[in-house]
């Protein structure tokens, strides 16, 4: 068995997204959460990067970790409130919430591993921009253009709700 | 050592499982939209995964992931919009004080 490169920098990513994870939601203060949640998301990048899907990796980057972690830090910063730690969680409900989690977890997990996938040939190297360009805004078969433009509209509209939504009266 | 497309599926499991226990466990409001992205971040790696491994020739859930990170974008403005509007009624985000929906 010999350990390449690729699967070195796997397992690095694999074992920090594992640990930031379980960090993110065990982690007390909120904005260690949001920081920690950063860099699950950076891990993720780096998977996509690593199956080959560079544009998937850069389009987490820019909007994830850009974006939206910076949205997060900004509504803790404005929502967090003085001396206020929390509410603790009562402890049966601690554990209710613990124990259906880890059965998930093992049914989850016992069902993924039982599984045997259909064997894979070799697995094509870079997806290419210009492939992705293509059939993103064609209207043919496999053409994605009407997911594209519906988007569009949804984040217009997501837009304008946020603006109504959050603006003084 | 080669990576199989397990290895990717259980870390995408565990990652989900980490976002579910803390969406029963924590009691901000924020935090349980944190937990929301885990899971929806955990979905994406599947996607991808499965489309690599077992579609190659394909674009499908290329796609799908991508769309999906768009519309958690969305959803994630729209729910902090929403959120501060609440902190601005009653100054607070535990989901405990959230008894009404109209102010």
């Amino acid at each position: 068995m010999d350990i390449t490169l690729q699967s070195l920098v796997f397992l690095f990513m694999a074992a920090v997204m594992v640990v930031f994870s379980i960090l993110t939601v065990t982690t007390r203060r909120i904005l260690r959460a949001a920081t920690y949640l950063l860099i699950v998301l950076f891990c993720t990048a780096g998977i996509y990067f690593q199956l080959n899907y560079a544009f998937l990796g850069s389009v987490q980057l820019l909007i994830y970790a850009g974006g939206i972690t910076v949205l997060y830090v900004f509504s803790i910063l404005l929502t967090s409130v003085q001396g206020s730690k929390g509410d603790r969680l009562g402890r049966g409900k601690f554990f209710a919430g613990l124990c259906a989690t880890l059965a998930g977890l093992a049914l989850c997990l016992f069902i993924t591993l039982k599984n045997r996938f259909l064997a894979v040939g070799s697995l094509p190297g870079e997806l290419d921009v210009k492939e992705i360009g293509y059939s993103l805004l064609s209207s043919d078969k496999y053409g994605y253009v009407l997911p594209f433009e519906a988007i569009s509209l949804l984040l217009l509209a997501c837009i304008v709700g946020g603006i109504m939504i959050a603006r003084k009266r | 050592m080669e990576i199989r497309m397990e290895y990717y599926l259980v870390l995408s499991t565990i990652m989900m499982f980490a976002g579910i226990y803390g969406f029963f466990t924590r009691r901000n409001l924020l935090a349980m939209l944190i937990s929301v992205e885990l899971i929806l971040n955990s979905a994406d790696i599947n996607f991808a995964v499965f489309n690599r491994f077992l579609f190659p020739g394909e674009l499908e859930g290329f796609f799908f992931a991508m769309f999906a990170i768009g519309i958690s974008a969305a959803e994630t403005a729209v729910a902090i919009a929403i959120i501060i509007n609440v902190y601005r009624n009653i100054r607070n985000i535990q989901v405990r004080n959230l008894k009404e929906l109209k102010f």
